[in-house]
């Protein structure tokens, strides 16, 4: 069974100079065993493409059931001096959960984030647009 | 030592963060408000401000936040530490005493930690510091640097702060210090944490960066089930509640929305960390892999059991130098051929300014609604883009270069692809300034000796 990253992980991305760092998170201990053993940073470096042109790392945090991986070259040259719309990639966080893994035991069901509902932003929007 | 928990409030995240929050921070009852005001790029920004005017180079927002929490301070309810100094603390700290005067106040302490400043001294510091500057990222030679340095800043740690706080002050005013040590310096003076209490040093760090984002660990920028975060538009900033152990629980103000819990909080926890079984900090190096995150529920996370090892011998610092300019133009087209409509229009684009004798030294070209974010990540589709917006980016030498490149985008309104060019202009604001960062390391040898604490008292 193939499935999206996103399906059952947290992320947060943020930079220092050329450097990105994306975080993701499991939400149980299947789902960490499942992304220790399938999202290593060769996957993540092949997923990024031209996005991150030097190497990645990837570090184990097993307390928070998360993982960090080191994007190098991976802004454009660094905030200030970046063309990118998204100069920090902030946006590189969504960007790794897009990526796609097997589920080889079926035994192991990794909890699966719910989709978002925003029906109280849809309240407030369309009582202040006509 | 006080045998009750000290409470610090993280009270701004970055430069233009709002201080609406703070109020809420003050009522809730805090013994340090820590501002940190200052990314990579805030130098930069400030760098500028320093360039035009050099009674510039801080946050000039100090004085809103100051105007906020000043009269907590008078009565003795809280101090303030703040990295608003940026590139010119004595600036800051001229700004924080008209602030002052300007609200009929006396008897402030005002403080300034001074030292991390390396300009004057580039030259000395590269031939006798062991990195010689090479960049840190890279490992290239401070030789190759595209230009020359702009700022200079090394990354100070946590006790001068302490010491400011040891000497009576009320407000203490840095510049380029660790974000964490806005936290870890008010930790030291009230507990006395000695420079190799490791374990003690790491936990107070971990508070620090857990604290340094203000809502981010309160349920901002949380990728967790965040639609279900209360009144996201009350976001608060948070509080740590820390005791002499360094045991500290994260938590917020009653009366507001947001959240804390175990997943908002470890969502901080390993943001912009690299490694975070050895998180490098001027005081100690953290590993935040040993944490133990408890969730109390009520919006409180324990977080105890930190270790740390022995900091290194070097501070991180940080140099600007110019990497030329920008411009910038986003263009919408409408479906059908949204897609094919914009790749043409760049490519019209590039080849008029070509003609022009204009010379890019590098594009960016990036199709909203198609992959501009996602790039090779996204995957290839059949499916038609009702719209795009072409976004292009070019960087130039020169100013007027840059300027001039987006001018020959003009008469493409009536020239390019049909239906004709929608929002043209948008997001035009004309060229921007190109800064290239270059971190590296200097030997704290160095730089302890040039550190100093003044006292000014209005």
């Amino acid at each position: 069974m193939r499935t999206q990253l996103r399906d059952f992980c947290g992320y947060r991305a943020g930079d220092k100079g050329d450097t990105s760092d994306v975080a993701l998170f499991a939400y149980d201990d299947a789902g960490y065993e499942l992304i220790l053993r399938e999202v290593t940073a060769e996957r993540v470096k092949e997923h990024f493409g031209s996005l991150v042109r030097g190497e990645v790392v990837r570090y184990e945090a097993a307390n928070v059931r998360a993982l960090n991986f080191v994007l190098r070259g991976a802004l454009g040259g660094g905030g200030p001096r970046s063309l990118r719309s998204d100069n920090l990639g902030k946006s590189l966080g969504g960007a790794l959960v897009r990526m796609e893994i097997d589920v080889l035991d079926r035994s192991v069901t990794p909890a699966r984030r719910p989709r978002p509902d925003v029906s109280w932003a849809d309240t407030i929007i369309a009582a202040r647009v006509g | 030592m006080p045998d009750r928990a000290i409470r610090l409030g993280g009270g701004q995240g970055f430069y233009g963060d709002s201080p609406r929050a703070v109020q809420g921070l003050l009522d809730a009852g805090i013994d340090y408000l820590c501002l940190e005001a200052l990314a990579e790029l805030t130098l930069a920004i400030l760098q500028k401000d320093r360039a035009r005017d050099e009674s510039l180079g801080y946050t000039r927002d100090l004085p809103r936040y100051l105007s906020a929490a000043i009269p907590a301070v008078l009565d003795g309810r809280t101090k303030i530490v703040t990295n608003a100094g940026g590139i010119n603390p004595r600036a800051a700290a001229h700004a924080a005493v008209e602030t002052a005067k300007q609200l009929g106040v006396s008897g402030l302490k005002i403080a300034t930690v001074l030292g991390d400043d390396l300009m004057a001294r580039l030259p000395d510091v590269q031939a006798s510091t062991a990195s010689a500057l090479a960049n840190v990222e890279t490992g290239a030679a401070f030789s190759s640097m595209g230009g020359d340095a702009l700022f200079f800043s090394a990354y100070l740690g946590a006790f001068p702060i302490a010491e400011a706080l040891a000497q009576g002050a009320d407000i203490v005013i840095t510049g380029r210090v660790a974000d964490a040590a806005l936290f870890l310096g008010p930790l030291i003076y009230e507990f006395g944490w000695a420079r190799n209490d490791w374990d003690r040093l790491a936990a107070g760090v971990l508070v620090g960066h857990l604290l340094e984002c203000s809502g981010q660990v309160a349920g901002g920028n949380f990728s967790g089930e965040w639609w279900t975060v209360p009144e996201p538009w009350k976001l608060p900033y948070p509080i740590a509640e820390v005791t002499a152990d360094g045991t500290a629980i994260i938590t917020k103000p009653v009366a507001s929305g947001g959240r804390v819990d175990v997943d908002t909080v470890r969502h901080q926890l390993l943001y912009e960390v690299h490694d975070p079984a050895a998180y490098l900090s001027p005081d100690v190096v953290a590993d935040f892999t040993s944490a133990q995150l408890t969730d109390l529920g009520d919006d409180r996370v324990e977080v105890r059991d930190v270790r740390g090892t022995p900091a290194t011998d070097t501070y991180k610092a940080l140099l600007a130098y110019p990497a030329g300019w920008s411009g910038e133009t986003r263009i919408a087209f409408s479906w059908p051929d949204a897609e094919e409509k914009a790749r043409a229009l760049t490519a019209i684009f590039m080849k008029r300014v070509e003609l022009a004798d204009l010379t890019v030294d590098e594009w960016e070209v990036e199709f909203w609604g198609v992959n501009a974010l996602g790039g090779d990540t996204v995957p290839p589709t059949d499916a038609e883009a009702p719209e795009v917006v072409a976004r292009v980016s070019w960087r130039c030498a020169d100013q007027r270069t840059a300027a001039a490149v987006g001018r020959e985008l003009v008469p493409l309104a009536l020239g390019g692809p049909p239906a004709g060019m929608t929002g043209i202009g948008r997001g035009g604001a004309g060229p921007s300034e190109l800064l290239g960062i270059w971190p590296t390391l200097v030997d704290k040898q160095l730089v302890d000796p040039g550190v100093t604490v003044t006292l000014e008292e209005i």
